[in-house]
């Protein structure tokens, strides 16, 4: 291909990359170097039909020159990312040396916010990412087995989880499990204890997130599974038969072989995924027992003041962990790639 | 979303017919761009519905509970693309922090003598808001639980744990109170209502230094944990429309509730005669011996924004207050809210929220970072009534969060 052809026919997805992808990426990073000018405060009194009160607001005029000055903000280098709110650099660092022992330490770690929410994030990922990957594949295996008859609607049936809304499909799980709900009744009579609730315990609540997660996700690792299943060389298969091979050897030894080129890319889109999880937590009103780094930036800007600084810090800090997780995966790629040219 | 909203606005002016006509008889409206932000309750329904017919067909209006998240880049284009938003006192703070409303007494002046004065909110000097009603959170309780067990009425939460007790020892209820207790922005205004009731101050005076780890704060969290223990396991998850819930299928006998929503409990729809017969209102709670009840004042009104032309301004001014006027109130109205306006006649529905205004409750404080704080206590208070952490370890983290957020956002050095 020509230079010239190549630039006009890769010109748009770059363009659309550079729109979309580095500029607000840029934008991010900008804003977490920056906080709010420093305010003027001036006591006034407030009235109102409740009567008259002191209270405190916003000098407009003073600060106004301020920002005329500086649009961006006071420039806070990392101090942002170095706060109680993000990676508390302080504050683990007294942990460090005034904790009694490493559980001590952990404890003071995760009353830390961010902390607390990335503790969720990872053990979430750790958790969810092998497990859609294993019930993806056993689905595909089972429904590939099935009369070709019935294939269309066992499909269906099975893509429904990834089909139905997020939001929705966690609400219906949160009513569901609910202690006056069919699960939650369920799970009491299986406990014989009446006052089990699924909501009100830390661990179960952490239970029932990630045992959503995977019922999410695990139709989308199931149709590549299932597209991947199509195109085993049927001529291996049939050795293997020949062979003695058993059901469970010709999976072991031919089909899985065959897929994991498919497993690498499941397992990068379903890190990515998991890293950003967040409906469910909204969903089951989650946020007394479970925070995510998603939800944290959420929750910077949900508020009736919002935080925009902070929440780019920890749009950046996500970024860096998305990153780091998915480096192993992509070196993989990278390497897959060079051999077979 | 403009449309749908255009739709349901069209059938809520059909509904008030008979208003709308009013208002355009009065023709008080003059010429220019209406398009109203606000959040979704029936009396801000009846409000948006009278401002739009007054100002005419090309008016729009976007009621959501969203409301917060959006009126504020909404208002910050020039021109701005809402004309008003309808606020409370804690989130008019916001829109006046990064300065998109404009004072109103040039408007008041030309076009609004007849507002009465008591309607406008003013901050130093400056009318910045016209409010049409007020809300508070009192007791409801159902007064056929309370007379099996022969107790009087609560007026303090003594009284409604003592209740409680007594309820759940006779065995009618296992789980008698009911509170929007959801983490998040609910936990943290049952602290706040329960801080001020222990009589504490949220900040050191003119600063914005939070001093909330003292007695008071121990007291307010020390109770709140105390309530939780007769609450619904799940109450961490349950937020207003939750507990409304809970209230309507006959599970809880005592609670803390927005007056706004005590309409919603006592209609037949929803739940059991039983239920709906004996809900009863009372008024604030109190905590201690403080002599505060343990509850805060909230008002409902409209703001203009800066960044719009003279003639837009006007015709949103001008369209809002036929919107808040008397010519609104009729018998489909009357209940929906505590009224502002002159010619409001309360029924028993709205004798909580009159009750807290009466004991002279505390109004929610309206300084530009309590909402930062807000934020900080609806994160953090779930640690301590899980019994995870001490109360005074729950409310250092709550100061330095909030020390955090408000070293960022310019409040403090």
């Amino acid at each position: 291909m020509k230079h010239k052809t190549f630039f006009w026919f890769v010109f748009p997805s770059v363009l659309l990359m550079i729109l979309f992808i580095a500029l607000p990426l840029v934008s991010v990073v900008t804003q977490s170097l920056y906080s709010k000018h420093e305010q003027v405060i001036v006591e006034v009194e407030n009235c109102g039909p409740f009567g008259c009160t002191k209270a405190t607001t916003v000098d407009q005029e003073a600060t106004a020159a301020l920002e005329e000055a500086e649009p961006l903000g006071k420039w806070a280098g990392l101090d942002i990312y170095k706060d109680r709110n993000h990676l508390a650099i302080n504050e683990v660092g007294q942990a460090w040396i005034n904790s009694d022992g490493l559980p001590d330490f952990g404890r003071t770690l995760m009353n830390l916010p961010f902390y607390k929410a990335l503790g969720f994030t990872i053990t979430y990922t750790a958790i969810v990412t092998p497990l859609t990957i294993i019930l993806g594949f056993f689905i595909a295996i089972a429904v590939n087995s099935v009369a070709r008859a019935m294939r269309g609607p066992t499909i269906f049936f099975s893509l429904l989880p990834m089909i139905v809304t997020p939001l929705v499909g966690s609400l219906i799980i949160f009513w569901m499990v609910d202690a006056r709900g069919i699960l939650g009744t369920g799970l009491q009579w299986l406990a014989s204890d009446p006052s089990l609730s699924v909501k009100a315990s830390t661990p179960l609540m952490w239970a029932m997130l990630m045992f959503y997660g995977v019922w999410h996700s695990a139709p989308f690792a199931f149709i590549v599974y299932y597209a991947g299943l199509q195109t085993v060389n049927q001529d291996t298969l049939e050795a293997a038969m020949i062979d003695g091979a058993s059901r469970w050897e010709r999976i072991r030894y031919v089909v899985v072989p065959h897929l994991a080129p498919l497993t690498t890319f499941i397992a990068l889109i379903q890190l990515m995924d998991n890293f950003r999880v967040f409906e469910p937590i909204i969903s089951f009103s989650a946020a007394a027992h479970a925070t995510s780094l998603s939800y944290a930036i959420f929750n910077d800007l949900g508020g009736e003041t919002r935080l925009l600084s902070s929440a780019a810090a920890t749009s950046v800090l996500t970024i860096i962990f998305v990153a780091m997780l998915l480096s192993p995966v992509l070196v993989r790629t990278w390497r897959d790639f060079g051999t077979q040219k | 979303m403009t449309l749908m909203k255009k739709l349901t606005l069209g059938t809520a002016i059909a509904a008030l017919g008979t208003t709308a006509a009013m208002a355009d008889g009065h023709g008080g409206c003059t010429e220019g761009r209406l398009n109203i932000v606000g959040n979704e309750f029936p009396a801000i329904q009846t409000v948006a519905a009278a401002a739009v017919a007054c100002a005419g067909d090309d008016a729009e209006a976007n009621l959501t509970a969203d409301h917060q998240k959006i009126n504020v880049a909404g208002m910050t284009g020039n021109p701005a693309e809402y004309t008003t938003a309808i606020v409370a006192n804690s989130s008019i703070v916001a829109l006046i922090n990064e300065d998109v409303i404009q004072p109103l007494d040039d408007l008041v002046a030309a076009h609004g003598q007849d507002i009465p004065k008591q309607q406008l909110i003013t901050v130093d000097g400056k009318i910045m808001a016209v409010a049409f009603m007020a809300n508070a959170q009192h007791l409801v309780y159902r007064a056929d639980v309370l007379e099996q067990i022969g107790a009087d009425v609560p007026t303090s939460y003594e009284d409604v744990l003592a209740a409680a007790e007594e309820i759940r020892a006779e065995g009618i209820m296992e789980h008698p109170v009911g509170g929007a207790y959801a983490a998040g922005w609910n936990l943290a205004q049952e602290f706040t209502n329960m801080y001020i009731g222990t009589g504490g101050q949220f900040f050191e005076p003119g600063s914005a230094q939070v001093s909330i780890n003292n007695a008071q704060g121990v007291e307010a969290l020390e109770m709140m944990k105390a309530l939780s223990a007769y609450m619904n396991p799940d109450y961490l998850t349950h937020d207003s429309n939750a507990t409304s819930a809970e209230w309507e299928a006959g599970n809880v006998a005592l609670m803390n509730m927005w007056g706004s929503r005590t309409g919603v409990l006592m209609d037949d729809e929803g739940s059991a005669p039983e239920v709906y017969e004996n809900t009863k209102v009372g008024g604030p709670l109190m905590v201690g011996d403080s002599g505060t009840p343990a509850t805060t004042l909230w008002w409902d009104g409209w703001t203009v924004a800066k960044n719009v032309s003279d003639e837009d301004a006007a015709a949103t001014f001008t369209a809002m207050a036929a919107g808040v006027s008397p010519d609104i109130l009729n018998d489909e109205t009357m209940s929906q809210a505590v009224w502002l306006m002159e010619g409001f006649e309360p029924a028993p529905v709205n004798e909580g929220v009159l009750a807290a205004v009466a004991a002279g409750s505390t109004p929610y404080p309206m300084v530009p970072y309590q909402g930062l704080l807000h934020t900080a206590l609806g994160d953090n208070i779930a640690d301590f009534l899980q019994g995870s952490e001490s109360a005074e370890q729950t409310l250092a983290d709550i100061e330095a969060a909030y020390t955090a957020a408000a070293k960022e956002n310019g409040f403090l050095q």
